[in-house]
């Protein structure tokens, strides 16, 4: 009767375990890397292919600046994130009941 | 037994044909497709998208307690698109996250999330474009789900540990996104001397192996999320016909 953890806590923490490990490893795998998207690299591929291409369309609005760009990605994360802690707070305590 | 090594011998045989496969990751920017593709990729959505549409207002209207895992199901697929994970090749990209919905809810309503997503990131983040929503649509919020849920009821099918088809169908779903990516790129632009398919090898092999870790972490989180529903929404799962009385 004295469980030390709730079930499926010991797999969770397996899990997540491996998830940061996998975050993290690159760092070292990759040291002398700047991390740059992907898209920017593929972008620089088609003008090699095709070197007469040019965008024919600008974004619309462009966040100024690389501080202005990592907020609303934040922001993108947060509300995705905010909506499934309120649902996890909302069944917890729905079951709990 | 004998059914048994069977059903093995195949799950093994379907992984050998997808797992090769290298990518390209995050989506087209804008501007960076031909107008002839870009209108292509547009008609080719409209049909998903309103089916989708139909199948969430029927969904939600045959039970409202769905809506709340409809909200999970965005949320998640808003999450992941919005982290730029880094990769063993020393580039960036981020994850999908269509799988947990396209089990949930299935495909056409993930084409629904999955654009207002990346409407959402065109206009403000001016990541992806409008010019290519329609391209960047397909290929993650179409073909990642179709790929994802046929893996799903394939592994469901041959009674594989819930686990196991989840992990497989968001991880497969991720890396079909991204193969989908560099093939359109590749048919936009076919190279000079030697055509689409020596643009595709150039698109898959410059980005192979960048999304394949950030697809087994997408994978585990799909399997961390999904585990919680299957224990506290046994009810709703039971409307979407997911689990068994």
């Amino acid at each position: 009767m004295n469980k030390k953890f709730p079930p499926g806590f010991i797999k969770n923490f397996i899990l997540i375990f491996i998830l940061i490990a996998l975050i993290v490893l690159p760092f070292w795998f990759a040291k002398d890397h700047k991390f740059i998207g992907t898209d920017d690299i593929a972008s620089k591929a088609i003008t090699e292919i095709n070197t007469n291409y040019k965008p024919w369309f600008q974004s619309l609005w462009s966040p100024p600046g690389k501080e202005i760009e990592s907020l609303l990605f934040a922001l993108q994360a947060a509300i995705g994130a905010g909506f499934i802690g309120y649902y996890i707070g909302l069944m917890t305590g729905r079951s709990k009941k | 037994m004998q059914f048994k090594n069977s059903s093995h011998l195949i799950l093994i045989f379907i992984l050998i044909i997808i797992l090769p496969q290298s990518l390209f990751a995050m989506h087209i920017m804008e501007g960076f497709l031909p107008v002839y593709w870009s209108i292509t990729w547009f008609i080719v959505i409209i049909p998903f998208l309103l089916i989708g549409l139909m199948q969430i207002r029927k969904k939600v209207n045959e039970n409202s307690k769905v809506k709340i895992l409809l909200g999970v199901a965005g949320a998640f697929m808003f999450v992941l698109s919005a982290l730029k994970l880094p990769s063993v090749t020393g580039s960036c990209s981020h994850p999908t996250g269509a799988g947990l919905g396209a089990i949930l809810f299935g495909p056409f309503v993930m084409t629904v999330l999955g654009s207002i997503v990346l409407i959402f990131q065109a206009l403000l983040l001016a990541h992806g474009g409008i010019t290519t929503l329609g391209a960047n649509t397909f290929s993650m919020a179409v073909i990642g789900p179709f790929v994802a849920i046929l893996i799903y009821k394939i592994f469901d099918f041959f009674k594989a540990p819930r686990w196991l088809s989840v992990f497989l169908c968001a991880f497969l779903g991720d890396l079909a996104t991204y193969t989908m990516t560099a093939s359109q790129l590749a048919l936009a632009f076919p190279s000079a001397n030697g055509g689409i398919s020596t643009s595709l090898i150039k698109f898959l092999s410059i980005f192979s192996f960048t999304q394949i870790p950030l697809a087994i972490s997408e994978g585990i989180l799909t399997v961390l999320i999904f585990n919680f529903i299957l224990k506290h929404n046994k009810e709703e799962l039971k409307i979407l016909n997911l689990l068994k009385d």
